[in-house]
């Protein structure tokens, strides 16, 4: 196997061995973005060469901790200080963030060094990253597909071996739906587990920050370091730190699953059905107690996702204004004039439909009609996960509804690649955690996605059985992206 | 669900955002069949049931009010598309 091909845990284990060094490493993937970016086109700004001296110093000051010079790849709507942050977005196309997210000083204390920064859909709006505003990312696997999104750039990068793990953000499924669509594992930790200090914000009540890596122990890994209370984010949750990687291994035995029957109805894919069902029977010969159950406000809570997200997001997105930061506009005569053309010129077409949404559902005459509702239904939809996870550990569902699909098939119909949410939002709305583990490929060669769902703060019960299943059912081995043309 | 042209220019006022006839006709359209898919929220039984504002229902989050420096003007002024005398730049606004 070829050095880019490793997990970084694998990677360390050859490290402590000394049969490889961390040169060797950063050269590996340098080298594969040279061969490979061009058809994937994953990043918005490469680092390689900071990444490069970095390593240099870390050598030069003898610096030995674990993570230290192993690189990693950032969407691009987390803020790097001294590197470009973008959102994707002409709004934001020269924007260089005056200080670090949290979650990068975090990267930094390690010492791990960033190869760049990746694409996404503007904003973080959108599922297969076609409305960034720079390029689009294609699907390793196959080069006509979309990579999903919105964390499109940092799913594809992964699974194409351009950086060994990545960082996404999660609003309502752009961390999991990406890394099913790409055949990589993605984790959308609760919301509060990670600060989201220097996330750039669309909707502040559901974004989480995720990871993408080859695999569950690498998340583990990840999320270790990114995982903790931070006083700059008052949403972040004071909780004792746990070793993610001391919880794997465990098994599943006598562990309860609900399978919710809504998951399984016609909106399914059928090959993706069969897939699931494999897992299901998988996790029953390891001994788990697999039942079906009831999560009766699938739909509900799609409707009420795209009322909450986008009413915040047109709150957020006012900020934009082409005063402090950002986009002006050239033409202005006056002080409206220029937030209007600023606005109008620097937002992309996904970006103005939802603000156009949020700010009609917050206006006067229909606040009541659907913000006030959505928001019951949001407590709706945090009631019926409660009510289950009295009686389950996980609940275990597809993580989209179907396979990657073809570039531009669905970017004129933004309703039906709503849809294609379905599986996924419901645990932003309640704020629980998830995991999307890859089970194996369709009749075309496209990865199909599994997730599993845990109480609020129950990461480690979902890596421990998504470690179980990833043991028995080695996707990585027989499965790889072939860049199909 | 019929949303009408006036209701959209409206929107777009609010929002600060200017749209040109044919984006006019999208957003209208796009909202309409939006807006037709959300109603379902009418139908779910939530009668009753308290407004979920925050997933961890934490309020008053306190901390100390205390001087810390964090980036320095340079570093904020860096962004402005316009900047002077250390201050950002706007159109005059007082005639």
């Amino acid at each position: 196997m070829e050095i880019y091909e490793l997990t970084v845990h694998e990677l360390l284990e050859k490290l402590d061995k000394k049969e490889i060094t961390k040169k060797e490493i950063l050269t590996s993937f340098q080298n594969r973005i040279k061969e490979k970016e061009k058809d994937v086109q994953a990043f918005i700004t490469i680092t390689d060469k900071q990444a490069e001296e970095q390593l240099e110093e870390i050598e030069k000051e003898n610096i030995t901790t674990r993570l230290a010079g192993l690189p990693i790849g950032i969407k691009d709507n987390i803020c790097t200080k001294g590197v470009k942050t973008t959102c994707a977005s002409r709004m934001l196309e020269n924007f260089i963030s005056p200080y670090d997210a949290t979650v990068m000083e975090k990267i930094n204390d390690e010492k791990m060094v960033s190869l760049g920064k990746l694409n996404m859909d503007e904003f973080a709006m959108g599922g297969s990253t076609e409305h960034s505003y720079f390029k689009k990312t294609k699907n390793p696997w196959n080069l006509n597909k979309v990579p999903g999104g919105s964390s499109g750039g940092s799913a594809a990068a992964v699974a194409a071996g351009l950086v060994p793990w990545a960082l996404g953000s999660d609003t309502g499924g752009s961390v999991r739906q990406p890394a099913s669509f790409c055949g990589v594992v993605g984790l959308k930790p609760t919301y509060g587990l990670i600060s989201r200090y220097g996330l750039v914000a669309f909707a502040s009540s559901l974004d989480q920050i995720g990871t993408l890596t080859k695999d569950v122990e690498d998340a583990a890994i990840l999320l270790n370091v990114i995982a903790g209370h931070d006083e700059k984010d008052t949403t972040s949750a004071t909780r004792e730190k746990i070793d993610y990687t001391k919880v794997l291994n465990k098994g599943v035995k006598g562990l309860r699953i609900g399978i919710p029957k809504e998951y399984f109805g016609d909106g399914i894919n059928k090959e993706v059905k069969e897939a699931i069902n494999k897992v299901i029977k998988q996790y029953q010969d390891m001994g788990a107690i697999v039942e079906e159950c009831s999560l009766d406000v699938a739909d509900y809570a799609l409707a009420t996702y795209y009322i909450i997200a986008c009413a915040e997001a047109s709150s957020n997105l006012g900020r934009f204004d082409g005063i402090r930061y950002g986009y002006r506009t050239k033409e202005f005569s006056n002080l409206k004039e220029l937030y209007k053309n600023s606005r109008s010129e620097g937002f992309g077409e996904e970006v103005k439909r939802r603000i156009i949404l949020g700010t009609y559902v917050l206006s006067s005459g229909y606040y009541d009609a659907y913000y006030k509702k959505a928001q019951q239904v949001r407590t709706l939809v945090k009631n019926e996960f409660e009510k289950n996870f009295k009686k389950y550990d996980v609940i275990l569902s597809p993580t989209a509804p179907n396979v990657a699909f073809d570039l531009a098939s669905k970017i004129d119909n933004p309703l039906e690649m709503y849809l294609a949410d379905v599986c996924t939002v419901p645990v932003n709305i309640a704020g629980l955690p998830a995991i999307s583990i890859p089970c194996g490929v369709n009749s075309e060669g496209m990865p199909i996605g599994f997730q599993l769902i845990g109480n609020h703060f129950e990461e480690a019960t979902i890596l421990n059985v998504a470690h179980a299943y990833e043991q028995e059912r080695k996707f990585r081995q027989n499965y790889k992206p072939e860049f199909k043309k | 669900m019929q949303v009408s042209k006036e209701e959209i220019l409206h929107i777009a006022k609010l929002a600060d955002l200017n749209l040109q006839e044919d984006e006019v006709q999208k957003y209208r359209e796009n909202l309409e069949e939006i807006l037709n898919y959300a109603n379902i929220v009418n139908n779910a039984p939530i009668n009753g049931l308290e407004e979920t504002i925050s997933i961890d229902n934490e309020c008053n989050v306190f901390r100390k009010d205390e001087v810390k420096q964090t980036s320095t003007l340079e570093e904020l002024l860096q962004n402005a598309p316009d900047s002077q005398n250390g201050m950002f730049k706007i159109p005059k606004v007082i005639n």
